[in-house]
């Protein structure tokens, strides 16, 4: 059983049915990547792991217990942090400020944590007293790295990290993640650039609409025909 | 020599009669903004209810202070209401809270993000506050002011300068300047040095990921109530002693503090003071009668034979509404970057 496991996770929008009997999971200190076509429910799987959104049936468990029935914010308590496709910074705040309000929820001193993520992106330190929206692209996303990092979680979310981003901060942001994976925390990811996500990664899903159509490693994901044909372009 | 004295009385006239009023004024209308302000950027909506929130307020003050005077507690010198401000502030925060319970909370359960629903909601809990004040004072004017009525009087000032022209310092002035400068200061602190105070930021920056970091939204928003109780009730007991309390006269102010608030740029704090004192030096510039300040200035063959007066006082109403019109056409965000309102 993995560290974080969604199983057989049925979920809808209303009466849209989304996900049917889905199934992922990652271990901690490694990289587990979603990915699959448009509407394939990647985001809503991890909107379910976090508790956004209710499933209709399954469940998911973190490191053996069922967290099914907490609310978002327990989970978030128990570990899990999530970093939100887009407005995933407080734009008129401070780096610092960011930060600080990542770390909110704890009731112990959060520099040492703040230290340890300006460590990891030293660029935030010389920036911390600037706003969140007057950063780069590749910037906000380390400030939104670093926020989801304050609560010392043992897995991070993050739903398409790279979404709209040049090619160059895209391989900034993956050599970022393999950094959080390192610190020794499971990552999960949806992405949407296919192909790079699963170089990078060591599990991976593919989704096609709503179900499990591939799963396998990064690498025997991207040597499998199929899949190269099917989601890779050729 | 004796036209730099003229000078000199003319700006002493133009202190008495402009400057210090416009001051207290923009004070006190900065206070109502500033909590009109709060009110925009955590619960989403433009609160229209407060004005005769300002009159609930102060209705509170008038009730304790008259209480406390009868019963002889009372500091020579300081106006009662000052002191029973506390009392009424608690009566405030329960009286808003309870709205917030039976009206707002509903609407924020069922998501409706629209400023217009709030709106709407708003203009509910404006009748009914507006109602209840008249029902417990009454619709006329009165005065609640006690204690020493000026720091220094236009007599006093004149011994003291032997000018022709004098300037009086109300305590009412005095002491609406002070606490504004006091208030702000400590609202100020209170959003950039605290703990809630930047969750509160974090919150109005961006709710969904407030709530993903652990932020309790039922926290902020009953801290952002308890801030607009303590501006609401401070603001409508200065506006007060400094111009009596009539309801319908705070129902009205709605007007000038709606258009502090644009003209600042909705959602900025600093944006609604500077809006504040903008509304309130035009107002009063525009209306006041130039005709003795001219005087001193021009030489006697031209001297005016009218007012000199701008604008007539009933229609300074109409000023906050052309300084809206105004900005909205030319700079629709406001002097301070704010939100482009209907978003």
């Amino acid at each position: 059983m993995a560290y974080l496991e969604g199983n057989n996770l049925v979920a809808s929008y209303g009466v849209v049915p989304i996900l049917h009997e889905c199934s992922v999971g990652v271990e901690k200190g490694e990289l587990a990547v979603i990915v699959g076509p448009n509407g394939a429910g990647k985001s809503t799987v991890m909107r379910v792991l976090l508790g956004m959104l209710e499933a209709t049936s399954g469940s998911v468990t973190l490191d053996g217990k069922d967290i099914s029935m907490l609310s978002t914010q327990d989970r978030i308590n128990h570990g899990l942090a999530f970093v939100p496709q887009t407005k995933n910074v407080f734009p008129s705040m401070t780096v610092e400020e960011n930060l600080e309000m990542g770390g909110f929820i704890r009731e112990d001193d959060i520099n040492k944590t703040i230290d340890e993520v300006y460590e990891l992106f030293p660029i935030l330190h010389e920036k911390r007293k600037q706003l969140a929206m007057q950063l780069s692209g590749g910037q906000r996303q380390q400030v939104a790295f670093g926020r989801a990092m304050m609560t010392k979680p043992s897995v991070m979310l993050l739903d398409e990290p790279t979404a709209g981003v040049s090619p160059i901060v895209m391989d900034e942001i993956f050599s970022n993640i393999l950094d959080v994976k390192k610190a020794g925390m499971a990552v999960l990811m949806v992405e949407q650039n296919a192909q790079q996500a699963l170089n990078i990664a060591d599990k991976g899903y593919v989704l096609v609409s709503g179900r499990n159509e591939h799963t396998g490693t990064g690498r025997d994901l991207i040597n499998d025909p199929i899949v190269r044909k099917k989601f890779l372009g050729g | 020599m004796s036209e730099s004295i003229d000078i000199i009385n003319a700006f002493a006239l133009l202190t008495n009669f402009v400057i210090l009023p416009a001051l207290s004024y923009g004070s006190q209308l900065a206070l109502g903004a500033l909590a009109v302000t709060l009110v925009y950027s955590i619960l989403r909506f433009s609160n229209f209810a407060q004005g005769d929130s300002m009159a609930f307020g102060t209705m509170l003050t008038i009730i304790i202070s008259g209480y406390m005077i009868s019963r002889g507690w009372t500091i020579t010198g300081v106006p009662t209401a000052l002191l029973a401000i506390p009392m009424a502030l608690i009566g405030m925060s329960i009286y808003l809270l309870t709205m917030d319970r039976l009206v707002y909370r509903y609407y924020r359960k069922i998501k409706a993000k629209q400023n217009i629903i709030g709106i709407t909601a708003s203009i509910g809990v404006m009748f009914v506050t507006g109602g209840i004040v008249r029902f417990v004072l009454g619709a006329s004017a009165q005065r609640f002011g006690d204690g020493e009525r000026f720091i220094f009087s236009v007599r006093e000032f004149k011994a003291f300068t032997g000018l022709e022209q004098g300037i009086a310092l109300k305590t009412s002035q005095f002491l609406t300047i002070t606490v504004a400068i006091l208030l702000v200061s400590f609202l100020f602190y209170f959003l950039q040095r605290t703990k809630t105070g930047k969750a509160m930021r974090a919150y109005s920056d961006n709710t969904e990921l407030a709530l993903l970091s652990g932020i309790d939204p039922d926290k902020v928003v009953r801290i952002t109530w308890l801030l607009v109780a303590l501006f609401t009730t401070i603001a409508g007991t200065l506006y007060g002693l400094d111009k009596g309390f009539a309801p319908q006269q705070y129902h009205l102010l709605l007007l000038p503090i709606f258009a502090s608030v644009i003209v600042g740029g909705i959602g900025s704090p600093i944006g609604a003071i500077a809006g504040a004192f903008l509304v309130a030096f035009s107002e009063i510039l525009l209306t006041y009668a130039y005709k003795k300040f001219l005087i001193y200035l021009l030489p006697l063959s031209m001297h005016p034979n009218s007012l000199v007066q701008l604008i007539g006082t009933e229609y300074k109403y109409a000023i906050s509404f052309v300084i809206l019109v105004i900005v909205l056409i030319i700079k629709p965000t406001g002097l301070f970057k704010g939100k482009v309102l209907d978003e």
